[in-house]
C-alpha cells in the first residue's frame, strides 16, 4: 500500500471531484434560494453535449464551453419558469428536465452525426498539468467565491432570506422570485460547466448518459454538506476520494469491493439525511412560495 | 405535493365534472407534447406525419406489434401504480427504478434456483418473493420518513443507486453461492416452471400483462373500498388528520411505501420471469417513465392502466419510427419530459387562476384590511 497514495491518486481525486463540485455548487445556490433542484443530472448532460457540439462547429473549446453553459442555463430557465412562475411541483419539473436532458442530446446526436452512441472527437480545453484540466482549479476557486457571495454580500443574504422565509423576505421588499430565477439559472450554468468538464475537459467527446448519475451524487454532496459551501466541498472530496480510491484499488488488485466503495456516497447521504450522525438542516423555505396560493 | 393531486369530492354531481376535467387535462397534456414533438421533428428536417404514422403502425401494425405494445405496457402500468399508491399517501416516490431492480433480482435468483417445484407452486413463489423483496426495499424510505422525517425524494434517489450497486455486486461476484453468471453479468436462466407463460404463440406476450391488470384492480379495491385505503388517502390530503383521527401517520406512510415497493417488485419480476428469462445487470429506466405514467394517469388505478398503455405504445412504436422514418427513438424520452411538464403546467393553471382571482379581490378590498399570511396549504415539505 506504500506507493498507493501518490500524486496519481491525488490527481484522480481532483479530477473526479471537479464535475461534482461544479454541479453541487449550482445545486447549493438553487436550494439555498428555496428551489429544489433534482435536475442537476439533466443540466450536466445538456452542458456536456452542447459543449462538444459547440466546439465541433465553432472550432474553439472555450466557445464550446460557453455553448454548454448556455444550453444548460436554458434548461434551468425552464425549471425556473415552472417552479417559480407557474408554481408547479418542483420535483415533477425536475424529473421532466432530467428526461429532457437525457433525450435531447441523443436525439440531436443522431440528427447531427447519425450515430446514437458517441459524438466525433473534438479539441479539448487546455491542461495546466498532466491530466489536470484548466477547469479543475476553477471549480475549487468557486468554493470560497460562493461562500463569500452567500455569507458576506447583500445579494447573498437576500438569497438566504428567500430560501429561509420567502414571505418575510417579500414583506421587506426583497424580490424573492428574481433572486430565485438568478440562482436556478446559475445552477444550470454551473452544472452545465460540470458536464462540459466531462466531455471537453477530461475526454474529448460526448457519449450517451456520460454523467452516470453524477448530478445525483452532486445533490447528495449538497445534502451531506448540510447546504453549506465548505461542507459541500468536503462531501465532494470524500465521494470523489472513494471513487478514485476504488479505481486505483481495482488496478492494484486490492481485495476491496468496488461496489461497496461506489455505494459510499449514497449510503453516507442516506445516513446524513436521517440525522443519525448529526442534525441535517435544509433551508426552511425550500419549496415554499412567497405568497399564499 | 398539491401540484397534481385532486381535491376531495364535494358533491355527487361534482365527480363527473371532475372526471371530465381530469381526462381533458391529461389528454391535453399528451396532445401538447405530441404537437411539440411534431415541431421538433419538423425542425430537424423530417416529416412529422410520416414519423407518427410509422410510430402507430409500429405499435398496432400487426399481431406481433400489438403483443410488443402490451409487453412494453406491463412494467409501465405496475410502475405507475407503484408511483400512484405512494402519491395518494402524499409521498413522492422516485425509487421505483430501485424497487424494480430489487424485485427483478429476487425473482431471478429464486427462479434460477433448482427447487424442483411444479409451475403451480414455483411461479407464485417467485412472484411472492419478488413482491416481498420489492416491498421491504420500498418500505425503507417510509420507515426513515416516519422515524426522522427524512424526505422521501432524497432517500429514494439514494436507494436507487444503492440498488444498482447491489445488483452489480450480486451479479458480478465470482464464486458466488447464488445462481449467477458473472461473465454474462446476469443470473442463471430462470427455470421453466417459474416462467410467466406466453399468452400468444410466436410473440413475447407473457402473463405479466395479466399481473399488471390484476394489480390495478386490487389497488383500486384497496384504495377505495378498505379502511386502509381510506386512511392512506386521508393522510395524503392532510398529514395532521391522522393524528386527529387517532391513527398512526408513520404506519400509514410505511404501509403505502411497502405496497408501492410490492408493485415495483412485481414490475421487475414481470421483466425477469416473463420477458428476459433472467435478471440482467442493466437497469432499464422504466422506473422514471413510471412517474410520468402515474402523473398522466392522475394516480388513479384505472387512469394508470390507460396511461401505461399509452406509454407502451410510444415505446413499442418508437423503434419502427426510427427504422422507417429515420426519427430517433430518443424522441420518446423528450416527449415524456414534455408530457410531464405540460401535466404540471395544466395542474398549475387552475391554482394560478384562483390565486390571481384572490389577488384581484384583495386589491379591491379597503386599505388596511388583513390578508392571510402564513404557510400555504399543501406546500411541499422541505427537502
Amino acid at each position: 500500500m506504500g506507493d498507493f497514495f501518490t500524486v496519481e491518486l491525488l490527481t484522480a481525486v481532483l479530477r473526479t471531484a471537479t464535475p461534482l463540485l461544479f454541479a453541487a455548487l449550482g445545486g447549493l445556490l438553487s436550494e439555498r434560494s428555496g428551489v429544489m433542484n433534482i435536475a442537476l443530472e439533466g443540466f450536466m448532460l445538456l452542458g456536456a453535449f452542447t459543449a462538444v457540439a459547440g466546439t465541433y462547429y465553432l472550432h474553439d473549446p472555450f466557445l464550446g464551453l460557453l455553448c454548454g453553459a448556455l444550453a444548460a442555463a436554458a434548461g434551468a430557465a425552464i425549471h425556473a419558469v415552472w417552479c417559480i412562475s407557474l408554481r408547479a411541483d418542483q420535483i415533477v419539473a425536475g424529473i421532466a428536465l432530467n428526461l429532457l436532458g437525457a433525450g435531447i442530446p441523443i436525439f440531436l446526436m443522431q440528427r447531427l452525426w447519425e450515430q446514437a452512441g458517441r459524438t466525433p472527437s473534438v479539441e479539448k480545453l487546455p491542461m495546466i498539468a498532466s491530466g489536470v484540466s484548466i477547469l479543475v482549479p476553477v471549480a475549487f476557486l468557486l468554493v470560497p467565491v460562493v461562500w463569500y457571495l452567500l455569507e458576506r454580500t447583500k445579494p447573498g443574504l437576500r438569497i438566504q432570506a428567500a430560501g429561509e422565509h420567502p414571505q418575510a423576505a417579500e414583506s421587506v421588499g426583497i424580490r424573492v422570485s428574481g433572486y430565485r430565477y438568478a440562482c436556478v439559472i446559475a445552477s444550470g450554468v454551473l452544472a452545465g460547466i460540470g458536464g462540459a468538464f466531462l466531455s471537453i475537459g477530461d475526454l474529448s467527446l460526448f457519449t450517451r448518459d456520460m454523467t452516470q448519475g453524477r448530478g445525483f451524487i452532486a445533490l447528495a454532496a449538497v445534502i451531506f454538506g448540510n447546504w453549506n459551501p465548505l461542507g459541500t466541498l468536503a462531501a465532494t472530496l470524500l465521494f470523489a476520494g472513494a471513487q478514485a480510491f476504488q479505481v486505483q484499488a481495482q488496478a492494484a488488485g486490492v481485495g476491496i469491493s468496488a461496489d461497496l466503495l461506489l455505494a459510499l456516497p449514497y449510503l453516507l447521504t442516506l445516513i446524513a439525511i436521517t440525522g443519525l450522525v448529526r442534525h441535517s438542516r435544509p433551508p426552511a423555505g425550500l419549496g415554499r412560495h412567497p405568497t399564499v396560493d | 405535493m398539491s401540484a397534481v393531486a385532486d381535491r376531495p369530492r364535494t358533491n355527487s354531481s361534482g365527480w363527473l365534472r371532475h372526471l371530465g376535467l381530469t381526462v381533458v387535462s391529461s389528454a391535453g397534456a399528451v396532445a401538447v407534447a405530441l404537437l411539440l414533438g411534431a415541431l421538433v421533428i419538423l425542425a430537424s428536417g423530417q416529416d412529422p406525419v410520416t414519423a407518427y404514422r410509422a410510430l402507430l403502425s409500429g405499435a398496432f401494425g400487426d399481431r406481433r406489434s400489438i403483443a410488443e405494445t402490451l409487453v412494453a405496457a406491463a412494467p409501465y402500468v405496475l410502475g405507475g401504480l407503484a408511483f400512484a399508491v405512494a402519491f395518494r399517501a402524499g409521498l413522492f416516490n422516485i425509487g421505483i427504478e430501485g424497487q424494480i431492480v430489487i424485485g427483478g433480482l429476487a425473482a431471478g435468483l429464486i427462479g434460477a434456483a433448482d427447487l424442483g417445484l411444479p409451475p403451480v407452486l414455483f411461479l407464485p413463489l417467485a412472484l411472492l418473493v419478488a413482491a416481498l423483496a420489492g416491498g421491504l426495499w420500498g418500505a425503507i424510505p417510509g420507515v426513515l420518513k416516519s422515524l426522522s422525517g427524512a424526505h422521501e425524494v432524497i432517500t429514494t434517489i439514494m436507494l436507487n443507486y444503492l440498488a444498482f450497486r447491489l445488483l452489480t455486486y450480486v451479479l458480478t461476484k465470482t464464486e458466488s453461492w447464488l445462481p449467477v453468471n458473472p461473465q454474462l453479468q446476469a443470473t442463471e436462466p430462470v427455470q421453466p416452471a417459474a416462467r410467466l407463460p406466453i399468452l400468444l404463440e410466436r410473440t413475447r406476450l407473457h402473463a405479466g400483462v395479466i399481473v399488471a391488470v390484476l394489480a390495478a384492480l386490487a389497488l383500486w379495491f384497496l384504495l377505495y373500498r378498505t379502511t386502509w385505503g381510506y386512511r392512506l388517502r386521508t393522510v395524503g390530503y392532510s398529514r395532521g388528520a391522522a393524528a386527529f383521527a387517532g391513527f398512526s401517520w408513520g404506519r400509514v406512510v410505511t404501509g403505502a411505501m411497502f405496497v408501492s415497493g410490492v408493485l415495483g417488485g412485481l414490475a421487475g419480476a414481470g421483466e425477469t420471469l416473463g420477458l428476459h428469462g433472467r435478471q440482467i445487470s442493466a437497469p432499464q429506466g422504466y422506473g422514471f417513465t413510471a412517474i410520468a405514467v402515474g402523473l398522466v394517469g392522475r394516480n388513479h388505478p384505472i387512469g394508470v392502466v390507460l396511461s401505461g398503455f399509452l406509454f407502451g405504445v410510444l415505446r413499442s412504436g418508437a423503434t419502427k419510427m426510427q427504422n422507417t422514418a429515420g426519427t430517433s427513438k430518443e424522441l420518446v424520452l423528450v416527449l415524456q419530459g414534455v408530457i410531464i411538464l405540460s401535466v404540471a403546467a395544466f395542474a398549475s393553471a387552475g391554482r394560478l387562476r384562483a390565486w390571481w382571482a384572490r389577488r384581484a379581490q384583495a386589491r379591491q378590498a379597503p386599505l388596511g384590511e388583513a390578508t392571510t399570511i402564513g404557510v400555504e396549504p399543501g406546500s411541499t415539505p422541505p427537502v
